[in-house]
């Protein structure tokens, strides 16, 4: 594993059981400042799995886990790290816009202690980075899904972090706001953020992606550029799981899906 | 009214049921947030174990309750973050072992069950000058950590995996607020009565929740409603005499509902529904249909129901969508 001053997340060997089972076997990955990394592999392959472990979420049986630097168990300095979960809003109704993205400044904030002007700067500044300066103080279950999804990327902005982890903020999403997203991390790689997100399709995010790693069955079976993704998956087992009836599942029927439709029939 | 303000006992009693007013609701908040509203029933039950112990004892009852009842919601709180409370098993003995534990304990004290009658559903002449003073501070405990620790136990409550992340310490917030709302149940045993109690908690938010927009405005607004019905229940009691505790409740029970046609009315003004996102298909283009001649220019309520639709409103207009286009409206 290499390990320098630019590596803002590293998971060596990473294994983790669920339920007795192992769902991840010997994952290793990493992510430099500015650096895009793609999550990619089929449904139960572990995406959201590794994603969870590596924010400390999910206990991991073997491995180590390092976040900027430190051994995730002595990891303190949270507001580095922005973490977008996937979209479930149940219990964020009822709370308007500003309230949810304030919480992503709580890292930062003491207990007792009212927001300050810098909050309220980065809660203001992150909802208008996603577009969503009007909406500050509607109520969040009044929102599309895509407005949905870009607040809680507004939140795990709003903590201004050196690594920002997404869980899938493009599934249900059009493609408008998912060319919001796009511009939004393109300006945070420039700015040096390091940027892990868990994809079922490329979409307009593909121009930004530098490397992708995809997940099988709790492994990875490619690491590298997403240009040689196509070619090399044909001859790997990758994206195989058994797919339900047309409509029974999630996945969107695009031309543009993720593997270039070369590996699905 | 003037009258009621003249007997000790009654200052004493109204000033019991408005810290009760107070800090039922603001932590019940979160206990809401966290869908453990029969939480504070739980409790009551737990409660019970205390006063009997209190009855064979000779102690004062409160003390021993909370001390009880703290012990309980921890033990409660631990086991479901262990996962070892599925299936609500573990609940129940224990909430039924309180109450059997109450009940066998004032037995044996020669107090006899009906002896619990008074701590289950309020007595307002029972709040004696110590019981307040200790009313007193833990009500303050509770409304500084409510309060001043809302954001925090708000990401806990809502979010969890997301607070985190924000290196908040879940967990010991879990065991916060349940322990606070034990200590809540304890306290309003003189008030509203340990069966009723979790009314106060769950009552008052879901009814702000109808009534204003946001976390915080429903913290303070559930607080306000709480504080409302809290006393104006007591005072009532005072005169019918009967057990506050009912009153308190069905009090509360009518601002709820009275906060259904008002929700309903507040929201027609604001967006009614959120339509399905549109088809993000490049090679569905929706039809451009210009709506013709329409000398009305819609805006927030400007009488056609607003409807959420992707990134735009569109407003409903004899059974058609408009939707702002440049100079024109768009049928949707």
């Amino acid at each position: 594993m290499l390990l320098d001053a630019h590596t803002t997340l590293a998971a060596h060997d990473v294994t983790v059981e669920r339920g007795g089972l192992p769902v991840l076997r010997g994952v290793s990955l990493s992510v430099r400042a500015g650096e895009a990394v793609a999550l990619m592999g089929g449904n139960g392959s572990g995406k959201s799995t590794l994603v969870r472990t590596l924010l400390g979420l999910l206990p991991h049986r073997r491995g180590a886990i390092t976040l900027f630097g430190s051994p995730l168990r002595d990891f303190r300095d949270w507001s580095r790290i922005g973490y977008v979960p996937q979209r479930s809003l149940a219990p964020l109704g009822g709370s308007k816009v500003k309230e949810v993205v304030a919480a992503g400044r709580l890292a930062r904030r003491r207990p007792f202690r009212p927001l300050s002007p810098a909050d309220r700067d980065a809660i203001e500044n992150s909802v208008a980075l996603v577009g969503l300066s009007d909406r500050l103080n509607a109520d969040i279950a009044g929102l599309s899904g895509g407005q949905q999804q870009r607040v809680l990327v507004a939140r795990a902005l709003a903590g201004e972090p050196d690594l920002l982890v997404l869980d899938e903020p493009t599934s249900g999403v059009d493609l408008e706001h998912q060319r919001v997203l796009a511009e939004v991390l393109a300006g945070l790689l420039a700015a040096g953020t390091g940027v892990l997100v868990v994809l079922h399709e490329v979409g307009p995010l593909a121009s930004l992606i530098d490397r992708a790693v995809v997940l099988s069955d709790g492994r990875v079976v490619y690491d590298g550029p997403l240009g040689d993704l196509g070619q090399h998956h044909r001859g790997v087992s990758g994206h195989h799981h058994d797919h339900a009836p047309q409509g029974d599942d999630d996945h969107d029927r695009r031309k543009d899906t993720l593997l270039g439709g070369a590996i699905e029939p | 009214m003037i009258e009621i303000l003249s007997y000790p006992f009654m200052q004493r009693a109204l000033i019991a049921a408005l810290l009760t007013g107070l800090i039922a609701p603001a932590i019940g908040t979160y206990v809401v947030q966290r869908r453990l509203s029969l939480l504070g029933d739980g409790l009551g039950h737990v409660a019970l174990a205390g006063v009997g112990l209190a009855l064979l004892t000779g102690a004062a009852p409160i003390p021993i309750a909370v001390v009880t009842c703290v012990a309980g919601a921890v033990v409660v709180e631990i086991l479901r973050q262990r996962g070892k409370a599925t299936g609500d098993v573990g609940l129940a003995i224990l909430f039924y072992g309180g109450l059997a534990a109450g009940v066998f304990l004032s037995g044996i004290s020669g107090v006899g069950a009906g002896g619990l009658a008074q701590y289950l559903f309020g007595s307002l002449t029972t709040v004696t000058p110590s019981d307040l003073r200790l009313i007193a501070i833990l009500a303050i405990v509770i409304l500084v950590t409510a309060l001043g620790l809302a954001p925090q136990l708000y990401a806990a409550s809502t979010d969890e995996e997301f607070a985190r992340t924000q290196g908040l310490r879940v967990r010991l917030y879990h065991i916060a607020v349940v322990s606070l709302a034990a200590v809540t149940v304890a306290l309003a045993m003189r008030t509203v009565g340990l069966l009723l109690v979790s009314a106060l908690m769950v009552i008052p938010v879901a009814a702000a929740r109808n009534l204003v927009r946001g976390f915080t405005a429903g913290l303070w607004c559930a607080i306000g409603i709480g504080v409302a019905t809290a006393v104006g229940g007591a005072a009532a009691s005072f005169w019918v005499d009967a057990a506050p505790g009912a009153f308190i409740v069905l009090l509360a029970i009518g601002v709820f509902i009275l906060s259904w046609p008002i929700s309903y009315l507040l929201r027609r003004r604001y967006a009614a529904a959120v339509l399905p996102e549109p088809v993000d298909d490049d090679e569905l283009v929706s039809p451009h249909t210009v709506t013709e001649n329409h000398p009305h220019r819609h805006a927030p309520g400007c009488g056609h129901p607003a409807v959420q639709h992707g990134d735009h409103t569109d407003f409903i207009h004899e059974g058609h969508r408009h939707a702002a286009h440049a100079d024109h409206y768009d049928e949707h």
